[in-house]
């Protein structure tokens, strides 16, 4: 099927990745419920590289289409 | 369970998943030019992609809230779900069975069975195939609507209806292709979404080893947390070892198995029956690109379905050690119970005499409507009467003095309890996706067995493929709105649910012994599958009516003809009912086939039936995408997992 499925993926746990980490980075929220952790931050920046890495994989994968 | 609030943020997040599961829908509906491609995926899809869709079909959102409902009630054994249940079988369908599926050139399963067998034989198969599917997909969506009513207050027909609408509008537009991308995404959703959960979860009790430790206790009195009846103790390991307490015996495991029912019903019966021939699951192998990408989908899924009891066990297993620690202040919810039971309750409680807190015990418990731990009610009214508590602190007394377990909520009190705002829109984004694609599952299951096995074999053959693919879209439409019809069922009923499981045990335990047979012995005939797999269906209706749990009462549970048989809990009622019904189908089979002639000679049955089907060669391939490679390398790490949490 003509769609990579890494694009997807790839662009929505950026986009994800990307607003998470800013709300846990400029938010105050209650960090107590997670520990004391800034889980927001700290997840959002695992999501996007996540999504990164998708997204690179899909870029490859269109330089060198596999050969069916 | 008192609603929750989202934050935008929280909302977004949910938002930006919709819109890309649409954007997925739009991107493919191009693609969509005949019956095939909307129907089967043309077969196009690499394997990787096949792979996490075939794990994903199966882990819907209902398995993610019972297995964390399991871990708590059962610890670490749980995993034989994954570790017996499922790998080996997964194995084993990569290795012997795609072969024929794949190689046979069959859209589905039925149609293999008539390739094999005979009319009769597709047709039973196919219309208990479409009912099951419409009644999961219409129990999934059941769910979803209540949790988002109980959680977010949100109306449940506006969530049911809205729910559905999405999965209408996915799958009608990029067809099977659709739901197979979209449960690729709600396999990284899943992961990405609960992983830091269960990290906030272990770390919060300690640790894994402290985790244990606190689960030792649990074992020695699981009577303390409502576990079980008073009374009852196992030794320290119960929770955490997989095999010992297994095979010390049904009266030293809190499942109540023994190790034959969990290896020869669970393990072999219903795992094999499970996974080797539900369309559902066999449906993404069969989308895969060419035979070695669809042998390789069932190996690919069993990689991240052997470390799923982390992600999926673990939670249950963190909140039964919360709640044995005392200072952590947890505990697992009790069943809802509404505002007015518990007003009622603070007035018994603020009328009671502290003298006698048998009387105040009695009248709570009525009040509340469930059973009540006398000590903790004893001590609420002594602290009552020693200085006025407030109503709210009576209330909170109170919840935790229920001495009932809800274990289904267990996996969200865990998400409510560490996630703040922003992780928590990430967690129900990925219970709401796993929700959704159950139906998408389901639906798209449905719709190609509706239309090659039901519509086009017996309502309109050979017409166009313009025709059939058009009514592969209309069958989606149907599909989904029975789903609908099936959840309202479902919600009506308390007990549907319990009827529901219980015909599908029914149907599924004698299957795989119609495809054992058919698969590798060439002298099993129609007659004989078809008489086998009704006699299998029909005997295990009957044993169910002649057996029963220990403490369950005759009627839906079973045992309502008369109890000739008793067994320690409901799951070895299950096991050894599947393992009844398989040998019963086993044996039929075999004596009618002997009796009957066959009608297909040798030329048709190639590429069907093993002994007459010339072997895959793989030689090509290097060693390490060889199937029968990787599955042997598969079953030695399924081993030593065993072997870790003996």
């Amino acid at each position: 099927m003509g769609l990579d499925i890494r694009w997807p993926i790839g662009l929505m746990f950026t986009l994800i990745g990307v607003l998470l980490s800013i709300y846990g980075a400029t938010v105050k929220s209650d960090h107590a419920i997670s520990l004391g952790i800034n889980i927001n931050l700290r997840w959002g920046i695992v999501l996007l590289v996540f999504g990164v890495f998708m997204l690179l994989g899909a870029i490859k994968g269109k330089k060198n289409p596999p050969s069916a | 369970m008192q609603p929750i609030q989202l934050q935008w943020i929280d909302y977004t997040i949910l938002i930006a998943y919709v819109a890309f599961v649409l954007g997925i829908g739009w991107a493919l509906s191009r693609y969509m030019k005949t019956s095939a491609d909307f129907l089967t995926s043309a077969r196009s899809i690499p394997t990787w992609v096949t792979g996490l869709a075939f794990i994903s079909a199966n882990l819907g959102a209902l398995e993610l809230v019972g297995m964390a409902a399991s871990g708590a009630k059962y610890g670490i054994s749980t995993a034989h779900f994954y570790w017996v249940g499922a790998i080996p079988a997964m194995i084993f369908l990569a290795v012997f069975m795609m072969p024929f599926y794949y190689g046979s050139k069959a859209r589905s399963v039925p149609e293999y069975l008539k390739m094999r067998f005979d009319e009769r034989v597709r047709a039973l198969n196919s219309v208990a195939f479409a009912v099951m599917t419409i009644f999961a997909s219409g129990i999934s969506m059941n769910a979803l609507a209540k949790l988002l009513n109980q959680l977010l207050g949100w109306d449940y027909n506006v969530a049911l209806w809205v729910c559905s609408g999405v999965v209408l509008l996915y799958v009608l537009k990029g067809g099977l292709t659709s739901a197979i991308y979209t449960e690729v995404l709600q396999f990284f959703m899943i992961v990405l979404g609960f992983a830091p959960v269960v990290y906030l979860g272990l770390k919060d009790v300690g640790g894994w080893h402290s985790m244990n430790h606190s689960l030792q206790t649990v074992a020695v009195d699981p009577s303390a947390l409502y576990l079980k009846d008073a009374g009852i103790s196992y030794a320290t390991n119960a929770w955490t070892s997989a095999w010992q307490p297994v095979l010390a015996g049904p009266t030293h495991n809190p499942m109540g198995v023994d190790w034959f029912a969990m290896i020869f019903g669970l393990g072999f019966v219903l795992s094999f029956g499970y996974w080797c021939t539900n369309f559902l699951v066999v449906q993404r192998a069969m989308a895969a690109k060419n035979m070695t990408a669809a042998r390789n989908t069932p190996l690919v899924a069993a990689v991240p379905k052997m470390f799923f009891p982390f992600l999926v066990i673990v939670p249950g297993m963190i909140a039964a050690a919360l709640m044995a620690i005392p200072d952590k202040n947890y505990r697992i919810p009790p069943p809802p119970i509404s505002q007015e039971s518990y007003t009622k309750a603070i007035a018994a409680v603020q009328s009671a005499s502290p003298t006698d807190s048998a009387v105040a015990v009695k009248a709570v418990g009525e009040a509340i409507g469930k059973k009540v731990d006398p000590t903790r009610i004893a001590s609420l009214v002594a602290a009552n009467t020693a200085s006025k508590l407030t109503d709210e602190q009576i209330k909170q007394g109170l919840y935790n003095s229920v001495a009932e377990n809800d274990y289904d909520s267990v996996i969200l009190s865990l998400v409510k309890r560490y996630c703040p705002a922003g992780l928590l829109g990430l967690a129900l984004t990925a219970l709401l996706a796993s929700f959704m694609s159950g139906m998408a599952g389901n639906v798209t299951a449905f719709n190609t067995v509706f239309t090659y096995d039901l519509y086009q074999a017996y309502f309109a053959k050979g017409k166009s493929d313009h025709h059939y693919f058009w009514m592969g879209k209309v069958i989606t439409v149907v599909g989904i709105v029975l789903s609908i019809g099936a959840a309202y069922f479902a919600s009506m009923y308390n007990n549907a649910m319990d009827i529901i499981q219980l015909v599908f045990g029914f149907v599924n335990a004698p299957l795989f012994a119609t495809f054992l047979l058919g698969m590798f012995w060439k002298r099993t005939t129609g007659t004989g599958a078809f008489l086998g797999l009704f006699g299998g269906i029909a005997s295990s209706a009957v044993f169910h009516a002649l057996t029963i749990a220990q403490g369950n009462a005759p009627g839906v549970k079973g045992g309502y003809i008369k109890v000739v048989s008793t067994f320690p809990s409901e799951m070895a009622q299950n096991f050894w009912l599947a393992a009844f019904a398989f040998t019963v189908c086993l044996v039929l089979t075999l004596v009618i086939s002997l009796a009957t002639k066959s009608q297909k000679t040798d030329a048709d049955l190639k590429g069907l039936v093993y002994s007459l089907t010339p072997r895959t060669v793989d030689h090509n391939l290097p060693f390490y995408q060889q199937p029968g490679v990787v599955g042997v390398i598969l079953l030695i790490v399924c081993v030593i997992l065993n072997w870790y949490f003996w």
